[in-house]
């Protein structure tokens, strides 16, 4: 089994982020960078169908230099190959050109099953995983919860959320499958781990090797243009219902009702 | 210019997202003058038909087919995609759902277009259309043209866009071919269990979440029956699903359901930026938490510093009356 875990580098959620003096970006001072949290549990998968099937983890990631350090802490949660898809024409490629290098790499590296996350928390846009699967001509399944290859490995079952519960669904390998909260839980690096990946080479692929021609990426190719980004609007100063229980909840009744008419 | 919504349906029901999707349709029909028309896939569509024909649009298209009975991209994109290169759309809506983040982005691959997920705004400036999401767990906004070859396909946010009001004009119904081989459906259904009654969390008027300060999964209970008597549903914070108190499902946050409902009751939640990211667009937020200084308050519309275990219950009992 070649298995492929796809993943991206997001800004930890837990900080605050300003926009910069252009307006329509971030300002990537002082920002702390993580794996995407969703990916991760792609790669957590990945392992594990390894573990019962056999074969073999990469982990590839598609950005600048600092995304070395997400392919580095997979290869220490014990994927066995990272790929670092890189080069300065990708720059400001959409997420259907970010799915077409990506199916570059994907063919080139061979696969029989395509992990990734069901979508990054930095835009949420959640395109490139569906797209690649189109881009592939292999069927895929979005957010699953559960995922089970045949003894055969020719036929994966997989169990994916939709809006009022679970869907079954099977489909033949290879097919790519987008990985929703709840699957797992990602394993820490052990320490051998962690000495292991320090030494390991990390594969770069560049335009020239993907064979990808420039006019079908970066920004002159993008069909989306982010012309500005602001802060939401903030929300309006609230009020502490004073009081014992009963007041302050008959208060609150009463404002509900009454000033915010939302019961 | 003529504007396409795909409209989802549930157990012969046109559904709450698509309502909303056809009120930012008919809003850039009446900016550009375009017509505004509506696929429905599935199968046995004369009721969903009628129930769409009072809503503002001009054309609806029935696509029906036992092979489209249930939803799966490839006979989906099969069925939708000659009608499209038929009729050539500039913009394609659909709601923002698990069906409209899957079938939408592999349409636009498909098509090779133009991609937005969960738009909670759309504006007009001279004849440029810009579209606005959330990004960064809602903690910004970012606004986006698009360009290229068209459709360019949307998915509409729930909850931010108003149901569309009924129009006097009754749309125009047509039946199309549909060619769909069965051999070239790769993903079989074998089963669906039901996990949630009626609308899940981010389509609920109402939503009860309980965190860290629950204590323990009983509790939830508890918040069950505030939910029932409220006509609401009940979430979670991240604290309390990594508890293991409540299902992954149920989860609001960054990670987890991005919900904006009328009325979001948070129950000892202190307010991490990962939860507030996905509730911190509800219309009215109480918050009920017995740490004055817990960052939940700063965003909440109405607060009751206390303990949960004695305010809530008392709330029950207020509403009762």
């Amino acid at each position: 089994m070649n298995i492929l875990a796809l993943i991206k580098q997001v800004p930890d959620t837990s900080i605050s982020l300003k926009i910069n003096a252009g307006g329509a970006d971030i300002e990537y001072r002082d920002i702390l960078w993580v794996i995407n949290p969703y990916d991760e549990y792609a790669v957590e998968e990945a392992l594990h169908i390894k573990e019962r099937h056999g074969g073999s983890v990469t982990v590839v990631s598609m950005g600048p230099d600092r995304t070395a350090d997400i392919i580095r802490s997979s290869l220490a949660m014990g994927a066995d190959e990272g790929v670092h898809v890189k080069d300065a024409i990708f720059n400001g490629s959409d997420a259907y050109s970010t799915a077409l290098i990506l199916s570059k790499a994907a063919a080139l590296l061979g696969f029989d099953i395509i992990l990734c996350g069901k979508q990054a928390v930095d835009d949420g846009w959640g395109q490139v995983g569906p797209a690649l699967a189109e881009i592939l001509n292999i069927p895929s399944v979005s957010s699953i919860l559960k995922l089970e290859i045949s003894e055969d490995k020719k036929i994966a079952a997989a169990t994916r959320e939709v809006d009022e519960g679970l869907e079954m669904v099977e489909v033949s390998l290879p097919a790519l499958f987008t990985v929703q909260q709840g699957i797992n839980k990602p394993r820490y690096a052990s320490l051998p781990g962690i000495m292991k990946a320090k030494k390991k080479e990390i594969r770069i692929l560049d335009a020239g090797a993907l064979g990808i021609s420039p006019n079908e990426i970066g920004r002159e190719a993008s069909r989306v243009e982010l012309r500005k980004l602001s802060y939401p609007p903030e929300r309006k100063k609230g009020k502490i219902l004073q009081g014992d229980s009963k007041t302050a909840t008959g208060e609150l009744v009463n404002l509900l009702r009454n000033e915010a008419k939302v019961i | 210019m003529s504007v396409w919504i795909i409209a989802e349906h549930k157990a012969g029901i046109i559904t709450d997202g698509t309502l909303e999707a056809i009120s930012a349709g008919r809003l850039i029909s009446a900016l550009t003058g375009g017509k505004l028309s509506a696929a429905i896939l599935g199968n046995n569509l004369d009721a969903l038909a009628d129930m769409l024909s009072g809503t503002g649009i001009n054309d609806i298209y029935l696509l029906d087919s036992p092979l489209l009975s249930q939803y799966t991209s490839d006979a989906y994109i099969a069925g939708i995609e000659p009608l499209i290169k038929l009729h050539k759309p500039f913009l394609i809506l659909m709601p923002s759902t698990c069906l409209g983040r899957d079938l939408a982005p592999k349409l636009a691959a498909r098509l090779k277009t133009a991609y937005l997920s969960d738009v909670n705004s759309i504006e007009m400036t001279g004849s440029e259309i810009f579209f606005s999401r959330p990004v960064y767990g809602s903690r910004l906004v970012s606004t986006l043209t698009c360009s290229g070859e068209r459709p360019w396909i949307v998915t509409i946010r729930p909850r931010a866009f108003e149901k569309t009001e009924a129009a006097q004009k009754k749309a125009k119904t047509e039946n199309q071919p549909v060619h769909i081989s069965p051999s070239s459906l790769r993903t079989v259904i074998k089963g669906f269990e039901q996990t949630q009654k009626g609308a899940g969390l981010t389509e609920a008027d109402i939503i009860i979440s309980g965190g860290r300060g629950m204590k323990d999964a009983e509790n939830f209970k508890m918040l069950g029956r505030l939910a029932k008597i409220l006509g609401g549903v009940v979430g979670a914070s991240g604290a309390a699903v990594d508890a293991g108190w409540m299902p992954h499902s149920a989860q609001v946050g960054q990670t987890g359901k991005v919900v904006s409902p009328k009325l979001y009751i948070a129950c000892g939640i202190s307010g991490a930026p990962q939860h507030l990211a996905g509730m911190s667009t509800s219309k009215c937020i109480v918050a009920i938490n017995k740490d004055p200084d817990a960052p939940i308050f700063k965003i909440a519309d109405y607060g009751i510093v206390g303990d949960l275990f004695e305010v809530v219950p008392m709330l029950i009992e207020q509403l009762k009356k």
